[in-house]
């Protein structure tokens, strides 16, 4: 035999690895240089098939990076530009020791800077993939902007996380993007749709931070520098489509409107300017004038069977979103000091309503509180002194349910003091199986146009509940049909157990025996078909098997789960009955 | 506190230095005047004198003579300027007793002594040379800088400068002395001790000032004035009059070559385009629009390649401000929650319920998430995984409905009670119509199979490990292994010609001419045990755990529990001849099976199945199980396919034709299998297990050697109750129809139809 030994780990998958260790020597950076090329370039360790193979035999845990990614690293100017950085401080540590003021001075004149535009366009070639990455910029962004301004980082980068975060919800309400919207206890979810692509953000409350001493501020400041740059271009861009001047113009005419309210100067230009921009209450100036005809009218084409269908759907979906856009068209709103202003102004804004607070409370104020035209008062305490008539005051959770629901819900739920009702995630959509609060089937009744008669008597709303849960005895059936026998078998059994309880309930002794047997045959059937199956699952594959035991363990777990939720709904729903009876009877006596 | 010296009591202690100081340089004014100028031009001296002496005064209390030298030097250079020009005149004069300037700078102290307006102040001069020639202020006592406590115990307290003692005071003094002293002397109070000398110095008024002085923090001389206005030389206001007469240098008038150098250095530099103009800063904006050309073919290999980061999942009901009860965490959720990894809980939250939007506090964890994710997003390894979006029900594999392959035992038909103990064995006769089964309890049991009736009750005196019925329908014969022999049973059951025709042929037998060794006895039964049904004994010298028929029905073999030693025998019962086939025993032998078609036998040790050939005497083929414990085997009647039970609940099936390892293994009981059979006519096999259930299989042998065997689980059947550990112990078929039997650890027999 001839040629070269060929020896182990120099081909495969060996080869197409590289350690952190190694790849950091290769490209000679130190670890937070490198970690920070990382971070900029998007580049990720990846997890090989076979770990020992790649770690040459070694079972020790490492991080690969794909040789690839490595090497592409290798020709990037940032590269340079980190050394030349690492020289600089050098220099100017030098400079400081020999108290050479002038050479310092010229040094810091001459710091070396490096611009991340070519990274953005490299790894977000197209406009759309930059869009579907921003969730995390914007998130980082909010955050950043809330820190405070001394300490953690620099001033000017939280300066222009504020600058960019408040163009982006200009944007947002310029474009009336803004789809979805959640108070959770972490902070509020937001989600708007831009050019098709949901960008889902955070933003926490407005508190001051206590800051973490076990976090690592320079990983965070390295990617909000990669984020800035990212949402700047984006937010440049995303203007210019709607012509929106960039950076934005406050609307010479809203200017107007704002002057007068000011009085005298509130501080300097610059600063007042960002600041009447977050205030969130003036539109924004357009480069060319908006005209009407703008929007384009979709031309029919004539169509025939399915796609007809479909454009119809696809019509009325459209027809909704525009309804939704507009959901606030008209209303006049006014926020009491206590509501957070910021999140509630950006979305009363974003569905086209009119927003104004006090004055004293932030700049941008349009109109007073003792304004006849406004129509709904947004309030966050027990009870108002004074109320105005002709107006509504409600919680904030109704601005925010009602854009969750596409339509202004009924507000007796949400008059101050009342006890609010549940505020339920709109980025849960239930499939089948998995359990539904009945807030939602309600609110899913509303959506669809019918109206649940307010109930007024107790055994109206008893009589309500019983039919609550035959319907969701049907739905459980309905689920059951597509899934699997077994399940099917014991469900089977549980239902008819609890019919038997409920017509022992209603009708106490009517149980035919004729009913039974015919059922009895069903039931062989079933028993029949399942045997069969459990008996398939006996000449299963093991690895099939393990695989259909793990899905039939998830799908387990999610029923199981789901039945948790709803007995435990039905116990509290027990005790609130109870507690409520209880209430009656003691009035009653 | 310096003691004063009595000699001098006009001196001042503390202030001695300064006022020596003061008076020196006065002195050295005084010696300069006489110096430089004969004619005292008083006023420039004066001014002169008064401004150093207080600078020196306030700057340096303790000034050594050399420093104050230096100091000297200085003034001295400056005034050289206009000293030089009259130098000449003084040298000319011979009669003054001046010295060359270089000379006064040496030995100043020599030339004050010549000069002669010392002689007014001869105390003065007298002290400075005390000053001069010591640190030491007097040498009154010359013992030098030394304790005086060593001087405690003498009556002197050293010795002056002629080298004569110094005696202390007379120290007799008690404390009514000094009681009465300081009531008389009106001094006393400021008499202090010399402890140089020992004697009382009462202090002046001078240095009783100077030390309340010194107390209050003022300074020691009385004529300074620390808030003396300052004169300063160099103001804003411009002089007619320069400073000093010193004449500007010769470089300030012509142009500096260093300069020039420097100058001509950049200049080149410029030229030669080294040095350039500071750029001024670009005032591009910062952002553009940066996909203004969507290039498609900047997408680059990268991108398809790239994993993009999983997105947070989005937040459900359970995250709200204001959750629906039921997400709520009760108590017991709440506990187990916190006792839960970090990692492992499904929500990293506790879900919490708010009356209103205002109640609402800061989420602690908020940077903590964000930098979570920051670290996910350049340190979590990507790889992209397949996500099994199988529908389970597709995994499921499409087998031939159990409906389609009838018939098989479907239900439970009868049980065979009895039995007192569990069963281990039983057998079905060639007929199909009597069952035999051996026990626990020490009895061979025969049941009519369709009546489940006991006929025959066998008592044996012992555990009945086999039971085996002659597969020749001609012979009615039962095989029953029982300790250390095995009993050939005539059952009696059935035809009486038949019957009769056995024992005819069991006792046709003649001895032969010459004795043969055996490895076993074979044993004529008694008149008693002959009542019984019992023909014959064979006498092994082991317990025998299987006999097994040959299909003819005149071989049989057993099976020993004779680790190491011999194990199987096989027996001839026609000529009542044993012979023990194999020289090395294989390992522990589990069973032993005749080949239904060929001369083959079949041994299962305890992992892999041997196939003998009987006729060539050789080993044809070695059958790897991939089991642990081998129980039980079983031949197809076709003869090409074996089945193994084996204790790790295993069923494995053997094509012979295919390979030496099993085509299928089965793992469908829970539990150990005890017992596999076919079924001489139907596709049929069943397996007998711990898990007190036997299940049939539908295994179908097609005659095409391309097609592989088709086995179908048709029915799991249930009966026997687990007793002790034990289920099933054995199953057999009926021979011609589809039923089966089981034997069980609860004592019963069952026959499923």
């Amino acid at each position: 035999m001839g040629g070269l030994e060929k020896k182990k780990y120099e081909r495969g998958a060996a080869t197409n690895y590289i350690t952190r260790n190694r790849a950091r020597k290769k490209l000679q950076l130190s670890l937070p240089d490198f970690r920070r090329l990382c971070i900029l370039k998007g580049i990720y360790p990846h997890e090989p098939k076979h770990k020992k193979k790649v770690n040459k035999g070694s079972t020790a845990p490492r991080t690969f990076y794909l040789l690839k990614d490595i090497k592409f690293l290798l020709h990037e100017p940032i590269v340079n530009k980190f050394r030349e950085y690492k020289v600089f401080v050098r220099k100017l540590r030098k400079a400081y020791g020999k108290s050479e003021w002038g050479t310092a001075e010229r040094l810091k004149d001459n710091k070396p800077t490096y611009k991340l535009d070519h990274i953005v366009k490299e790894r977000y070639p197209t406009f759309v993939d930059a869009l579907r990455d921003l969730d995390d910029a914007l998130s980082m962004c909010f955050l950043f902007s809330t820190f405070p301004r001394t300490g953690k980082c620099h001033v000017q980068t939280i300066q222009l996380c504020r600058r960019l975060a408040v163009e982006f919800q200009n944007y947002v309400i310029a474009s009336r993007s803004l789809r979805k919207v959640f108070l959770s206890i972490k902070g509020i979810y937001y989600q708007a749709e831009v050019l098709g692509q949901p960008i889902t953000w955070i933003t926490p409350y407005a508190f001051a931070h206590d800051h973490p001493t076990d976090v690592d501020y320079r990983v965070m400041a390295t990617f909000t520098e990669f984020y800035t740059t990212l949402l700047g271009f984006v937010n440049f861009r995303l203007y210019h489509s709607l012509n929106l001047l960039y950076p934005p113009k406050i609307d010479s005419q809203a200017e107007d409107e704002l002057k007068p309210a000011e009085g005298k100067e509130y501080a300097m230009d610059s600063e007042s300017y960002l600041e009447r921009l977050s205030a969130l209450s003036a539109s924004l100036a357009r480069a060319v004038a908006p005209t009407h005809e703008d929007e384009v009218e979709v031309d029919e084409f004539p169509v025939e069977g399915e796609t007809a269908e479909l454009m119809d759907a696809k019509k009325k979906e459209q027809e909704a979103l525009e309804k939704h856009k507009k959901l606030f068209e008209g209303l006049r709103f006014f926020l009491n000091r206590e509501v957070p202003r910021e999140p509630l102004a950006f979305i009363i804004r974003c569905f086209g309503g009119q927003v104004s607070w006090d004055k004293s409370l932030c700049i941008g104020a349009t109109y007073d509180a003792t304004d006849p035209s406004i129509t709904h008062h947004i309030i966050d305490r027990p009870r108002l002194d004074k109320q105005v008539v002709g107006r509504y005051y409600l919680q904030p959770q109704w601005v925010f349910d009602s854009v969750n629901a596409k339509l202004c819900l009924p507000m007796a739920d949400y008059f101050p003091g009342v006890l609010l009702p549940p505020h339920l995630s709109p980025f849960v959509t239930e499939k089948e199986g998995d359990y539904v609060p009945p807030e939602k089937l309600k609110l899913l009744a509303l959506q669809r146009g019918e109206n649940p008669e307010e109930e007024s008597e107790e055994e109206e709303e008893e009589e309500e509940e019983e039919e609550g849960d035959n319907d969701k005895e049907e739905e459980e059936e309905e689920d059951e049909s597509e899934k699997e026998e077994e399940m099917k078998l014991q469900k089977m059994e549980e239902q008819k157990m609890e019919e038997q309880k409920t017509q022992s309930k209603v009708l106490p002794v009517k149980v035919t025996a004729g009913k039974v047997r015919l059922e009895d045959k069903q039931r062989l059937e079933q028993e029949q078909q399942s045997e069969e199956k459990r008996l398939a699952i006996m000449m299963m594959k093991k690895r099939e098997k393990y695989l259909y035991k793990k899905i039939m363990f998830g799908k387990k777990r999610k029923i199981r789960e789901a039945n948790k939720l709803a007995e435990k709904r039905k116990a509290h729903d027990a005790a609130l009955k109870e507690q409520k009876k209880k209430n009656k009877k003691a009035r009653q006596a | 506190m310096e003691q004063p010296s009595p000699s001098d009591g006009s001196a001042e202690l503390g202030d001695s230095e300064e006022c020596d100081s003061e008076e020196c340089d006065s002195e050295e004014c005084d010696t300069e005047e006489c110096d430089t100028e004969e004619c005292d031009s008083e006023e420039c001296d004066s001014e002169e004198s008064s401004v150093y002496s207080g600078l020196e005064d306030s700057g340096s209390d303790s000034d050594s003579p050399g420093s104050r030298e230096e100091e000297e030097e200085e003034e001295e250079e400056e005034e050289e300027g206009h000293q030089e020009d009259e130098e000449e005149e003084e040298e000319g004069a011979p009669g003054s007793p001046s010295c060359p300037q270089t000379q006064a700078k040496g030995k100043r102290k020599s030339l004050e002594d010549d000069s002669p307006l010392e002689g007014k102040q001869d105390l003065v001069v007298h002290d400075e040379y005390e000053e001069d020639s010591s640190d030491e202020e007097d040498i009154r006592n010359t013992v030098g800088n030394i304790p005086m406590e060593w001087y405690q115990d003498f009556p002197h307290v050293g010795y002056d400068l002629d080298g004569k003692k110094i005696y202390k005071p007379l120290r007799s003094k008690d404390e009514l002395d000094l009681f009465l002293e300081k009531m008389e002397n009106p001094e006393y109070w400021r008499t202090v001790q010399d402890r140089q000398t020992g004697a009382e110095v009462p202090l002046s008024e001078e240095q009783l000032e100077l030390i309340r002085r010194l107390q209050r923090g003022n300074f020691g001389d009385v004529n300074f004035d620390p808030y003396e206005p300052a004169v300063d030389f160099f103001s804003h206001e411009v002089r007619i009059h320069p400073v000093t007469n010193r004449p500007a240098d010769k470089r300030s008038f012509i142009p500096s070559l260093v300069e020039k150098e420097k100058v001509s250095k950049l200049v080149h530099a410029i030229k030669m385009g080294w040095i350039q103009p500071r750029k001024p800063k670009e005032n591009v904006p910062a952002f553009y629009d940066l996909w203004a050309r969507e290039d498609p073919n900047s997408v680059l290999g990268r991108h398809k390649m790239h994993v993009p980061a999983p997105k947070i999942p989005l937040p459900g009901h359970a995250e709200s401000y204001n959750p629906p009860p039921e997400f709520l965490l009760s108590p017991e959720e709440k506990l187990a929650w916190e006792q839960q990894e970090p990692s492992e809980r499904r929500l990293n939250f506790i879900p919490q319920k708010f009356r209103s939007l205002r109640a609402v506090p800061a989420y602690s964890r908020f940077i903590h998430e964000r930098f979570e994710r920051c670290l996910d997003l350049y340190l979590c390894p990507r790889q992209r995984k397949m996500r099994v979006n199988v529908d389970p029900e597709d995994l499921i594999p499409k087998l031939p409905r159990p409906r389609d392959l009838q018939p098989f035992p479907t239900t439970q038909a009868l049980i065979y009670r009895g039995h007192s103990s569990l069963v281990r064995t039983l057998s079905v006769s060639p007929s199909g119509q009597w069952l035999v089964s051996g026990s626990d309890d020490g009895t061979v049991r025969f049941w009519e199979v369709s009546s489940a009736r006991c006929l025959r009750t066998i008592p044996v005196g012992s555990v009945v490990k086999s039971v085996a019925w002659n597969p020749n329908p001609s012979i009615c014969l039962v095989a029953v292994a029982v300790d250390e022999q095995v009993l050939l049973v005539n059952p009696g059951l059935g035809d009486r010609l038949l019957v009769a025709a056995t024992d005819q042929l069991l006792d046709s037998w003649e001895a032969p001419e010459e004795e043969r060794i055996q490895p076993v006895r074979w044993i004529p039964a008694s008149p008693e045990e002959r009542g019984k049904g019992i023909r014959l004994l064979v006498q092994h010298d082991k317990p025998v755990t299987q006999v097994t028929w040959h299909g003819k029905g005149d071989y049989w073999a057993s099976v020993v529990r004779n680790p190491g030693g011999r194990q199987v025998l096989i027996h001839q019962s026609s000529r009542r001849w044993s012979q023990n086939p194999f020289r090395k025993s294989p390992g522990m032998i589990q069973c032993v099976r005749f080949h239904p078609l060929r001369p083959y036998f079949l041994v299962a040790s305890q992992r892999s199945v041997r196939i003998y050939n009987l006729l060539r005497q050789e080993l044809t083929k070695k059958l790897q199980s991939n089991c642990q414990w081998i129980s039980s085997m079983a031949v197809h009647p076709g003869g090409d396919n074996v089945i193994c039970g084996s204790y790790d609940s295993k069923l494995a099936w053997f094509d012979l034709d295919l390979s030496t390892r099993p085509y299928r293994l089965l793992r469908h009981h829970g539990r150990a299998v005890r017992s596999v059979a076919f079924h001489r006519r139907y596709p049929l096999f069943a397996s007998g297990s711990d898990d007190g259930s036997v299940i049939v299989c539908h295994g179908m042998v097609y005659n095409d050697l391309l097609q592989n065997a088709l086995l179908v689980p048709l029915k799991v059947l249930k009966g026997h109750s687990p007793r002790l550990e034990l289920g099933v112990l054995d199953v057999a078929f009926h021979p011609q129809q589809p039923w089966l039997f089981s034997a069980g650890a609860d004592g019963t027999l069952r026959l499923y139809t």
